[in-house]
């Protein structure tokens, strides 16, 4: 996400230096995003009676969110007010308006139970710090997987391809994006249901 | 909303000209004395057709009264913004309004140009409504939504309150709102470009309208009343951080041409008449250790002239004024076309050094006193006035209207609609083509031209040509 901007900043600037301070920009802010999104739901993990309606409710809210990304196709054109300089904030703003960081709760979730994270018998004090610290991990590893990929991308345009492969290569991927939130969530929620007692 | 972006959205200015030429030029005609409604021409401009410079379809409006004058394109390349990370609209809807009525036309061009109808009307009082402004003028496509600037306030006459800016969705064409948050001591409106980039929107002057609704009102130009000022602003906080004062004998600064592409942080504005002197001037405008500046870079001379050649209005000075009415840089930004529409004369300087524009190239047609015929032979009224440029920067397109009232006063004796074309060289150099001549039917004027899948004076790109 957004690494047209990273093409655009070296191009402007004529350095790949520029080009990787706004790959740093734009991972800054995707992460403060998954991050705020991640922890109230590793702070609701301390109700350990509440496990599954969390997760179950958890699981809704991206379906649900998901479906309002299908129907309502209109793309959040204020993202284009944002001034080029900030960046951090772009990336911040449009992982929120795409939902991608709403599609990491249901995985999140899904992990620490894995981990037994949530298992009763734990102090409050040490499953919330163990709740957080898988948070902060989920939310590096996604950021650091997409910074990867979108990061490659922008220096191969920038390097090898040129320009003509921004429009060339740009595809609406809306619907599936939509959709992708759909199954994440239909998938946690099967799970969760199928394990509720 | 489609599945790939358009592909006449280019991400460079380099990128725009290497795509396929246009094959057809839209043109505005309007009605001087609004007897008729006005119209959009479709005109066949691919060589070797057999139709080329004639009209082959008509859109004609259903009312009187718009005085149409400047349009432009719902989406161009800005859609490739990389902060709007959504380029998936086409370029397909022409925006058009009447500058006199303050309506607005949407017209659909697709599937094919010879088919243009009117798509949706936005009428004056939701204009008015929602903006306070009135006499919509320059449309440019954003990466937000439609931008249109005004040249009117609120009430009847269009003094009531500051012209400005407004946005219109590129989609459903509801007018959203104002877009200044500040405007500084900007109180005249004219054009308005920007660099998306580099965060900056730069705006001119012309004038209110009870100063050119009526014709030009020579006492208010004699005391230095119309526009002379460029206004510099921060495109996404909407503020005016700067104003530069060209000084007040330079009367009206015009059309706002910057570079087109992003990296370089300069632009080029005409100005129509220096009331000291008649002579029109081009001035050269540029950031620089965070601030604008602006200086005058090139200037034409009137010429003298028997009064019994010259309209009662400048019977006075026993000389034709130049009058630079409109200005357009190629898309490399490496040759600015002036149009000197009284003088009759269209002007071609090379600006590669943008300080120092050098005359490389000029062809005389028509004028108030020189009356040069095309080579084809027929006369050719009034002078050139709205250019346009190919892509490619190898050909370039003018009409002969200014503005229907002030038409009257410095040509009485009328000014049929007549549209011509001019060959560049890749090096400079123009000469107009004897092929390409189009006549507007009767009671007809032209002003705007807008050519097929971008030209120079519409899309804005947010990546240099590497």
């Amino acid at each position: 996400m957004g690494w047209p901007l990273a093409v655009s900043a070296g191009l402007m600037d004529k350095s790949p230096r520029a080009l990787f301070r706004a790959l740093w920009a734009l991972s800054v802010g995707h992460l403060v995003a998954t991050l705020l999104v991640l922890l109230p739901f590793a702070l609701l993990l301390v109700l350990a009676d509440w496990q599954r309606p969390i997760q179950i409710s958890a699981s809704l809210l991206v379906i649900a969110f998901g479906l309002y990304r299908l129907i309502a196709r209109r793309h959040p054109r204020a993202l284009a007010r944002i001034p080029p300089t900030q960046l951090a904030l772009w990336s911040f703003a449009v992982a929120l308006a795409h939902g991608a960081a709403l599609m990491l709760v249901p995985i999140y979730l899904g992990l620490c139970q894995a981990f037994e994270l949530d298992a009763g018998h734990q102090a409050a004090g040490e499953l919330m710090q163990a709740s957080l610290g898988m948070a902060v991990l989920v939310s590096l590893v996604h950021v650091a997987a997409m910074i990867g990929a979108g990061g490659c991308l922008a220096w191969l345009v920038y390097r090898y391809l040129g320009l003509r492969f921004v429009s060339r290569s740009w595809f609406n991927l809306d619907a599936i994006w939509a959709t992708s939130l759909i199954v994440v969530g239909v998938v946690a929620l099967t799970f969760n249901l199928s394990r509720w007692q | 909303m489609t599945m790939r972006p358009d592909p006449t959205f280019h991400a460079s200015p380099k990128l725009a000209m290497e795509a396929p030429a246009e094959n057809f030029a839209y043109t505005l005609l309007l009605s001087p004395d609004f007897s008729k409604p006005d119209a959009l021409a479709v005109i066949d401009v691919k060589p070797g057709s057999p139709t080329y410079s004639q009209i082959v379809h008509t859109v004609t409006m259903p009312n009187k009264g718009d005085e149409f004058h400047h349009f432009g394109w719902n989406a161009c390349s800005s859609a490739l913004s990389p902060l709007a990370g959504h380029a998936f609209i086409e370029r397909r809807y022409l925006i058009i309004p009447g500058l006199r009525s303050s309506r607005i036309y949407i017209i659909d061009t697709r599937p094919d140009p010879t088919k243009a109808k009117i798509h949706k009307i936005i009428e004056p009082e939701e204009v008015f409504k929602k903006t306070g402004y009135s006499r919509p003028h320059t449309i440019h496509c954003g990466p937000d939504g439609i931008y249109v600037s005004t040249l009117g306030g609120g009430g009847k006459d269009g003094t009531n309150g500051p012209p400005g800016v407004f946005i219109m969705d590129c989609e459903t064409f509801e007018v959203l709102g104002r877009w200044e948050i500040d405007r500084g001591p900007q109180t005249l409106h004219y054009d308005f470009w920007w660099n998306l980039p580099r965060d900056y929107m730069v705006t001119s002057e012309w004038a209110l309208p009870p100063q050119f609704e009526n014709g030009i009102v020579p006492e208010d130009l004699l005391s230095n009343k119309y526009g002379h000022r460029l206004h510099f602003w921060d495109l996404r906080a909407r503020r005016n951080v700067q104003t530069i004062d060209l000084g007040a004998n330079h009367q009206m600064a015009l059309e706002v041409r910057p570079a087109h592409d992003p990296v370089r942080e300069y632009g080029f504005v005409g100005v129509v008449v220096d009331t000291t002197n008649l002579e029109a001037s081009i001035w050269t405008w540029w950031r620089e250790g965070g601030k604008f500046h602006a200086e005058k870079t090139a200037t034409i001379p009137p010429e003298p002239a028997p009064k019994e050649q010259l309209p009662p209005l400048l019977q006075g000075f026993g000389a034709v004024p130049p009058l630079v009415t409109d200005i357009d840089l190629s898309m490399d930004d490496q040759f600015l076309y002036v149009s000197c529409w009284g003088t009759g004369e269209m002007r071609q300087y090379d600006v590669s050094d943008p300080r120092k524009p050098k005359l490389a190239g000029s062809v005389h047609i028509g004028g108030i006193a020189r009356r040069t015929p095309h080579p084809n032979g027929k006369a050719f009224a009034a002078g050139p006035q709205m250019v346009e440029i190919s892509r490619d920067g190898r050909r370039v397109y003018w009409t002969n209207s200014l503005y229907s009232t002030w038409d009257d006063q410095f040509y009485p004796d009328g000014v049929p609609g007549v549209e011509v074309m001019a060959n560049a060289g890749g090096n400079g150099g123009l000469e107009l083509d004897k092929d390409y001549f189009v006549s507007f039917p009767d009671g007809y004027r032209a002003h705007q031209i807008r050519l097929e899948g971008g030209d120079c004076s519409t899309d804005s790109f947010c990546y240099p040509s590497v």
